[in-house]
């Protein structure tokens, strides 16, 4: 939970950089000239000075970042459940009120990052001064914790009650309004570390991130730089192919438009456009590609014979759907097929690809198939903004995946059959 | 191999206008060679994108080839709000993900659960208790027949989805699939089942064999835990993108296990990283409270999103269906959506009671899910506001 120690290349890890963030903009707020308008706050018979009301603190992060006032709200809120601001009444209440409610800034001594983790000493002296001023009328969860150190710590227990006592008559010989100051700076820290049952604390980080020794796999190759990709020559107008490619889909992105979940049905292997390179003179290229990709993804204990299939129906001499390789990559291909392995098709299929980018496509582009579907595309969306499948719960649902058997077109099925139903 | 002549012709070039030496193409157009370029780098995308795509709508896209905006429109006013909560986790949630369904989901705990859901009725399908605590990976397979999930138990394991009720599904656990020796912070199935690709606190990444458990390739290169990985859409490419504590992100080559290349201009850690829909560019959301986005043709960072008020770290990020949005999920329990072109922030979404520690677009694009510490996942979709205007 604290700071680890230095990992490789000397680099010393800013642990929860929120912290230092949520400081600096406090110290901004407590600006004299720029900052929150403080004034005086009257409790009861003492005045407080330096007190800032809800209201005050939120309009000001509205000018100050130019946020809408929600935002605000919920930014401030979050300081105050970090224990940087503190409430002046009802201090058990951690949380931001937009109105009259007089806030003050904690002191940097009470701060998380200044002091923390909060000790187990520190907490004990805290309820027992708590314990002798209320005369043990403790509230419940406080009560309970009390307890449990007293039994964790007994050995220091006699240190623990002298520095409450010390502690609470040096109190009695300070101001009033400072006593009250300081009881809820001190409420307000140990809220924040030690939260009540059902608040939730926002100290509360995941599993500890960062370099232990511990586990640590062998790093070899760590320190060796990166090899560096040739110069590429600057581009001026970086937006550019962002644009193409956002304004290309942007018409049909459905979370823009607005168009509503419909819960397609489940995944076609094949979009429609491949029908016309089946139907064309080389059906066998996208047949041959699809061998390939499963051959790269899939499971390794099959990867024997699926390289020898493939070279069966596609690349041996005289096969039923030969594709045509070039010669050079036809050669490499079949060298490499004495060692069969996951990539050794690699180069034969980034060559088939770049053919049906060729030949294919363009013929795609003039065929009566493309011409079909930009018909049907232009009212799909129109429709759909009619249709509102969620006013109510659909009666049936869609089977599941795991329900389906294996499709005929060859799409792998996970685990060889077990667990298919 | 044939040599053609190259005839040096010069005159206007019909899609930029300038004058410049031509290169003939067939169908009575000139271009010169860079438009030339251009235009067959435009017709290998489209190619690409029909070739990897599930969906009908993808291929209206050529539509739009032809009106090419020059200028980024300003999106239009549109308010997203979240439409179904799903509770049922007794936890934190930590990790979800869709299934190709566009569907289901799977969604893992700090207290071990891992839960499958049915997004549009909320009914929990399948439940699986972990024997480890803080499940911080999970993973849906491609053929929505299994699921992935790791953690604090510095291990991956597959379970195959059965609904069979006599059968437990914890007893059908596949032994333990990948093995690290810190916890599993990240785990992605690549093209199919039979692979999977993993990220671990020990600082490495790895790619497994699932039916043997075997190690495929293992990739080294970060400094710190490795907290993140996403792999490249793209057909033709064999890459991924993993980022760390150490501040790093790093573009791998999955066939030789060599980083091909790195970034490194975040301040903290990269709790997220994800592909830009078309693969050439990827965004990041870090601890310092800023997510970015990283060129890879350029090799530079490009873009940063980030704003004064926003102090807490982004959890995860992913992008709308066409990239012109940015979700990241903040530890403020925010969302906050970015315009990725403009870098600016269009909406600023609440609701979580706590922060948000997982976010991820639905396969179709037409909604978002977050999970949260405050034990619940969410999902989201827009409302399109008088589009009449």
């Amino acid at each position: 939970m604290a700071a680890g120690s230095a990992p490789l290349g000397g680099h010393p890890r800013v642990q929860r950089p929120h912290l230092s963030k949520m400081e600096r903009m406090v110290v901004t707020m407590q600006d004299p000239d720029q900052g929150v308008r403080m004034r005086s706050q009257r409790l009861l018979v003492t005045v407080i000075p330096h007190a800032a009301n809800g209201s005050d603190i939120v309009e000001w992060l509205i000018q100050k970042y130019s946020i809408a006032e929600d935002e605000a709200l919920h930014l401030g809120s979050l300081l105050v459940q970090h224990g940087y601001l503190y409430p002046l009444r009802d201090p058990r209440r951690l949380e931001l009120r937009p109105d009259e409610t007089p806030y003050r800034f904690q002191t940097p001594y009470f701060w998380t990052s200044t002091l923390w983790p909060a000790a187990e000493l520190d907490y004990a002296i805290y309820l027992a001064k708590k314990n002798i001023r209320k005369q043990g009328a403790l509230v419940d969860h406080e009560k309970e914790q009390y307890h449990q150190l007293r039994r964790r710590i007994s050995h220091a227990w006699d240190l623990v009650m002298m520095q409450a006592r010390e502690q609470l008559r040096a109190a009695k010989q300070r101001r009033k309004g400072d006593r009250l100051v300081i009881a809820c700076q001190e409420q307000t820290y140990w809220l924040v570390n030690r939260p009540p049952p059902g608040a939730p604390s926002v100290l509360e980080q995941g599993p500890g991130r960062g370099p232990c020794m511990a586990g640590r796999a062998p790093m070899v190759r760590a320190l060796r730089a990166c090899p560096r990709p040739p110069p590429r020559p600057e581009c001026s107008h970086l937006p550019r192919p962002y644009l193409k490619f956002s304004s290309q889909h942007g018409p049909h992105d459905p979370i823009m438009s607005g168009c509503l979940p419909t819960g397609g049905p489940g995944v076609q292997l094949r979009p429609p456009g491949c029908a016309s390179v089946v139907r064309s003179p080389h059906p066998e290229n996208l047949s041959f590609w699809e061998a390939c990709e499963e051959l790269r993804h899939g499971g390794q204990a099959r990867v024997p014979a699926l390289v020898d299939a493939v070279y069966q129906q596609f690349l041996a001499p005289g096969a039923a759907r030969w594709v045509n390789i070039d010669s050079r990559t036809m050669e490499q291909t079949l060298a490499g097929l004495t060692q069969p392995h996951r990539h050794v098709l690699d180069d034969a299929q980034r060559h088939i690809y770049l053919l049906m980018k060729k030949d294919s496509y363009p013929r795609f582009l003039k065929s009566d198939l493309y011409r079909d579907l930009l018909a049907e595309a232009v009212v799909p969306l129109e429709t759909k903004r009619r249709v509102f499948p969620f006013t109510r719960k659909p009666r049936h649902s869609s089977p599941s995946p795991a329900l389906r058997p294996a499709s005929a077109s060859g799409e792998p099925v996970g685990g060889d059959g077990d667990g298919e139903t | 191999m044939d040599q053609t002549f190259l005839v040096n012709v010069f005159g206007s070039c019909d899609r930029c206008f300038k004058q410049r030496a031509l290169r003939p193409k067939s169908e009575q157009l000139n271009y010169c060679s860079l438009c030339a370029e251009i235009v067959k780098a435009t017709e290998g995308l489209r190619l690409s994108q029909m070739l990897s795509s599930y969906s009908q709508s993808i291929l209206c896209l050529v539509l739009a080839v032809h009106q090419v905006a020059e200028r980024v429109e300003a999106l239009g006013q549109f308010v997203m709000k979240t439409r179904r909560t799903l509770k049922g986790h007794g936890n934190k949630v930590l990790c979800m993900d869709w299934c190709k369904d566009k569907r289901r989901l799977v969604s893992s705990s700090q207290d071990g659960k891992v839960i499958v859901w049915d997004s549009f009725t909320t009914n929990k399908e399948h439940a699986v208790t972990m024997p480890c605590t803080w499940v911080m990976a999970c993973a849906y397979a491609p053929s929505g027949c299994a699921i992935a999930c790791g953690g604090l138990d510095n291990k991956c394991s597959v379970y195959p989805l059965t609904f069979d009720k006599n059968e437990n599904m914890a007893a059908k656990k596949k032994s333990s699939v990948a093995m690290h020796t810190n916890y599993l912070s990240a785990c992605s199935f690549t093209n199919s089942d039979m692979q999977i690709l993993t990220a671990s606190g020990d600082g490495t990444c790895a790619l497994w064999d699932v039916e043997s458990g075997q190690l495929l390739q293992s990739f080294h290169g970060h400094g710190a835990d490795v907290l993140c990985l996403d792999l490249a859409p793209s057909e033709t490419g064999n890459t991924f993108v993993s980022g760390g504590c150490d501040k790093k992100a790093m573009v791998w080559d999955m066939r030789s296990g060599q980083c091909v290349q790195a970034f490194e201009t975040h301040e903290s850690d990269i709790n997220s990283v994800r592909y830009y829909p078309s693969g050439d560019a990827f965004a990041s959301g870090s601890d310092d409270a800023t997510c970015r986005l990283y060129d890879l043709r350029a090799d530079r960072e490009v873009a940063i999103y980030s704003k004064e008020s926003i102090i807490f770290g982004a959890s995860s990020v992913d992008f709308s269906l066409s990239g012109r949005l940015l979700f990241a999920g903040y530890n403020d329990y925010t969302i906050n959506v970015w315009d990725v072109l403009k870098g600016s922030r269009v909406s600023i979404l609440f609701g979580h009671e706590n922060r948000v520690s997982t976010l991820r677009v639905s396969p179709d694009g037409t909604a978002f899910c977050s999970g949260s510490w405050d034990h619940t996942l969410r999902l989201g979709w827009a409302w399109a506001a008088k589009r009449e205007l």
